[in-house]
């Protein structure tokens, strides 16, 4: 088995952005015949590994060995034709054209200055049959499922002569049987010698159909095992890993629990139009409700429903004892709730505004347009916010995107505590900040609790959640799968519950 | 019958609905003559209606046909009159002119990642004001060579089949093979759909968008050059406004404004829509003949507005991921 060449191997891959890194020396070996799963939450280095390979991105440094050459694909295409294909979740043909012309695009027969269209059909649909795909090739791609495009797609790589394969999250919008069928053709495409690097965040699927595992952390490689030598809990254990040293002072605390008739928010068996479900909890004032799991199991989706993004199909939630069916964030925050959202540089920040008017926004957006906050105001309300949070920065003019992070965060938090919510949602609250931010929005979140805001935060990382939360929602597969409370609540526990297999 | 070819079809089904209700309401309106006036007479439209049709479908837009039918005009004609050239001298240069100016903005676009709206905005302003400095006044052409044109044709039915129509026949023919037969009509096909999986899939997105434009503004300067035919003349402000007739022929035609799907037979069943409803006007006698814009506005609206609920058909279903 180890016996078999290397197909792909990187070496030593460093990547950074602004002078952040994002890849530390990163080894990979893809070998000819396996199928080779890449995990990592958020924020790993995952898609910027798979952009380095595939020409997206150019690597800053390390080296690219295709078979026995060293090679640096500059574009998509460069990648293509030394053998390396990508398939992406979304998968990246054209819908308005037939399904044969996307498998021949660019390469299709001709005589007399015309396309011969008989002899793309014939081939397509020959082609096609490998996959047990008996479809009609004239139809425009559009017309058929996301599995039957993403097997197109694979087609066309493979029939590209691709030595080297990136599935790049394939299966997420797939059904279990569609997913069957995409292993089958995996497999046979391992069989045949084809490297695959499968990159999913589904635990079960690796387990099902991969032969190595290399995991990534931060921009760093944690190692790559044998499959079928690596238990789920340690496979978890260093996905997720033990970030916070630096914070070991915060052990667990756990809020005394309020009286029952204060329970502010509650959800009964709840169905989410964006696909969790089996949602079930009750929040009082106070609380710190955790939401754990891996990478897609539907952490953010809850924080997503609670705003007003997305809505509940079945079920109820219920606030304050009426029910509660936000259909905008503005209804949401006109209720008094408030999300810091996952992703802080698109949907957080306004970048080309400054450290004050980000601040503001929130509140201004809460009084309304016609009752601008006086410019008095204005200074003393972001005065005693920079104060209030220790944001550093020299100048509240400043515009945001020159902050730091953390600070960048701590003006999201600012910004949403001074309209003075009941529920603040935090998704990934600390994802990207420096070790000192870390423990002070942490503390930050245990004083809001001690004054009686409920707060729901979502986190990939345990050890934080065990540290402030009294009660730990666990999510799998889009699934609530259980809930810890109170002294219960132990890194082991968390981490057991999720990595338990269905 | 698949989605794609419903546009089309409900554009054939409505010109052959205006085309019975006119000849319901007047003897002779659909005679062979006024069908055949109607190809004769909306020859340099449908002209560059066709080339628009490839900007559209790859999801761009050429603001600057109308003022490129003015530029080689005035060009034609100062080329035969003041210079004294022979006409078959003359168009090719005419033509090659229109190609660099398409072929330079197409660079533009594709270079400098520019809207296409911009830089053919630019194109639109630079070539009126090129044509009006070369020359402010009309210049009437008379040499023989024009009239010999314009008297070949042969009589059908009753109607009349000129030079130009015969020129829009082949220049159709050249869009059906451009668009279904080469690898440059996928090319375009595919920018429209969705230009970063076509990028990936391998198409030359530079020489594609180039081409693209070429195409487009050569057609605009072969359409100045019909133009210069039908009327004798060149003028600098000829084909004011004609980039906006052409867009909406081409929607009419039941092109997607976003790109990646429509037919060039639309658009020529466009053109031909269009001036039927002119024809019916002026058959009418007593309407202003700018109700022509009132009709034509409130068939691209209808359009838009029936292709959104299309396109929930086709175009929406990789939204779904």
């Amino acid at each position: 088995m180890t016996a078999r060449p290397a197909a792909l191997q990187l070496n030593k891959i460093c990547k950074s952005f602004n002078r952040v890194s994002v890849l530390r020396s990163v080894d990979l070996e893809l070998r000819a015949g396996e199928i080779h799963a890449l995990l990592g939450e958020n924020g790993a280095g995952k898609s910027t590994l798979i952009k380095v390979m595939t020409g997206a991105y150019s690597a800053d440094g390390g080296e690219i060995i295709l078979g026995d050459k060293t090679i640096s694909p500059q574009t998509p295409s460069d990648a293509q034709k030394l053998g390396i294909s990508t398939v992406y979740q979304e998968v990246n043909l054209l819908p308005n054209l037939s399904v044969a012309h996307n498998l021949y695009l660019g390469r299709e027969p001709r005589r007399f200055g015309c396309i011969q269209w008989k002899k793309i059909r014939a081939r397509a649909t020959e082609l096609l049959k490998r996959f047990d795909l008996d479809i009609n090739v004239n139809e425009p791609l559009s017309s058929y499922s996301i599995a039957v495009q993403q097997l197109v797609a694979i087609a066309r790589a493979v029939d590209c002569s691709a030595k080297v394969l990136i599935l790049d999250e394939p299966t997420a919008s797939l059904d279990a049987r569609e997913v069957a069928l995409l292993f089958r053709v995996m497999r046979d495409l391992r069989d045949s010698g084809v490297a695959i690097l499968f990159v999913t965040h589904f635990l079960d699927q690796v387990y099902e159909v991969t032969d190595r595992i290399t995991i990534l952390r931060n921009g760093e490689r944690v190692g790559t095992f044998a499959t079928n030598a690596l238990p789920r809990n340690e496979l978890v254990a260093h996905m997720l890993g033990k970030e916070l040293h630096a914070l070991e002072h915060l052990s667990h605390h756990c809020p005394p629990a309020g009286r029952e008739e204060d329970v502010l928010l509650e959800a009964d068996s709840v169905t989410i139009a964006n696909g969790v479900e089996q949602l079930n909890f009750k929040a009082r004032q106070g609380d710190a409700i955790g939401l754990a799991g891996l990478l897609g199991s539907g952490r953010s989706e809850i924080c997503s429903m609670l705003f007003g993004l997305s809505h509940v199909t079945s079920g109820k939630v219920s606030l304050a004892g009426k029910e509660f069916r936000p259909n905008s964030p503005a209804a949401a925050i006109k209720k008094g709730f408030a999300l810091c959202p996952e992703d802080r540089k698109t949907e957080g920040i306004v970048d080309p505004l400054s450290v004050r008017e980000n601040l503001l926004l929130a509140l201004q957006a809460q009084k309304g347009w016609w009752r601008p906050i006086r410019a008095q105001q204005q200074k003393a309300l972001v005065d005693e916010a920079i104060r209030a949070l220790k944001i550093v920065c020299s100048d509240a003019e400043k515009p945001i995107g020159q902050l730091s992070g953390g600070n960048q965060q701590k003006v999201i938090l600012a910004r949403w505590l001074m309209t003075k919510p009941q529920i603040f949602i935090l998704d990934e609250p600390t994802r990207g900040i420096d070790i000192g931010a870390h423990a002070e929005i942490l503390e930050l979140i245990r004083k809001l609790c001690a004054e009686g805001m409920t707060l729901i935060v979502a986190s990939s990382e345990i050890e934080e959640l065990v540290a402030f939360s009294n009660k730990v929602i666990i999510m799998r597969d889009k699934k609530m799968v259980g809930m810890i409370e109170g002294d219960a609540i132990t890194e082991n526990s968390v981490l057991s519950a999720i990595a338990t297999p269905v | 019958m698949s989605a794609r070819f419903i546009p089309v079809v409900v554009t054939a089904v409505l010109f052959l609905a205006l085309l019975i209700a006119g000849s319901l309401q007047f003897s002779g309106f659909a005679s062979p003559r006024v069908l055949l006036n109607l190809l004769t007479d909306n020859s340099f439209l449908a002209i560059m209606a066709l080339g628009m049709t490839f900007v559209i479908l790859s999801g761009g837009i050429d603001l600057s046909v109308g003022s490129v039918l003015a530029l080689s005009s005035v060009l034609c004609a100062i080329l035969v009159e003041k210079h004294g050239w022979h006409p078959l001298q003359a168009i090719p240069v005419v033509l090659i002119a229109g190609a660099a100016f398409g072929a330079i903005m197409g660079a533009l676009i594709h270079v400098y990642k520019l809207q296409p709206f911009i830089v053919t905005l630019a194109g639109m302003f630079f070539a009126r004001g090129l044509a009006t400095v070369l020359s402010e006044q009309s210049i009437p052409i008379t040499h023989s060579f024009f009239d010999s044109v314009n008297n070949f044709g042969f009589s059908v039915l009753g109607g009349w089949i000129g030079s130009a129509t015969l020129l829009l026949i082949v220049v159709f023919a050249f869009g059906l093979w451009l668009a279904h037969f080469t690898r440059l009509g996928g090319y375009i096909y595919a920018l429209g759909g969705n230009s970063t999986s076509a990028a990936l899939l391998g198409v030359p997105m530079g020489l594609t968008t180039i081409s693209i434009y070429t195409l487009s503004s050569t057609l605009a300067a072969l359409s100045g050059i019909v133009y210069t035919f039908y009327t004798a003349s060149g003028y600098a402000l000829s084909g004011v406004g004609m980039e906006l007739d052409a867009i909406a022929a081409v929607v009419i035609g039941g092109t997607l404004l976003t790109g990646g799907y429509g037919y060039v037979l639309g658009t020529l069943l466009g053109v031909m829509i269009m001036g039927l409803i002119q024809t019916w006007i002026s058959f009418h006698g007593s309407l202003n003949s700018w109700w022509t814009k009132i009709f034509i506005g409130s068939l691209v609206l209808a359009f838009i507005i029936f292709q959104r609920g299309i396109s929930a058909g086709f175009g929406t279903k990789k939204a779904k991921i």
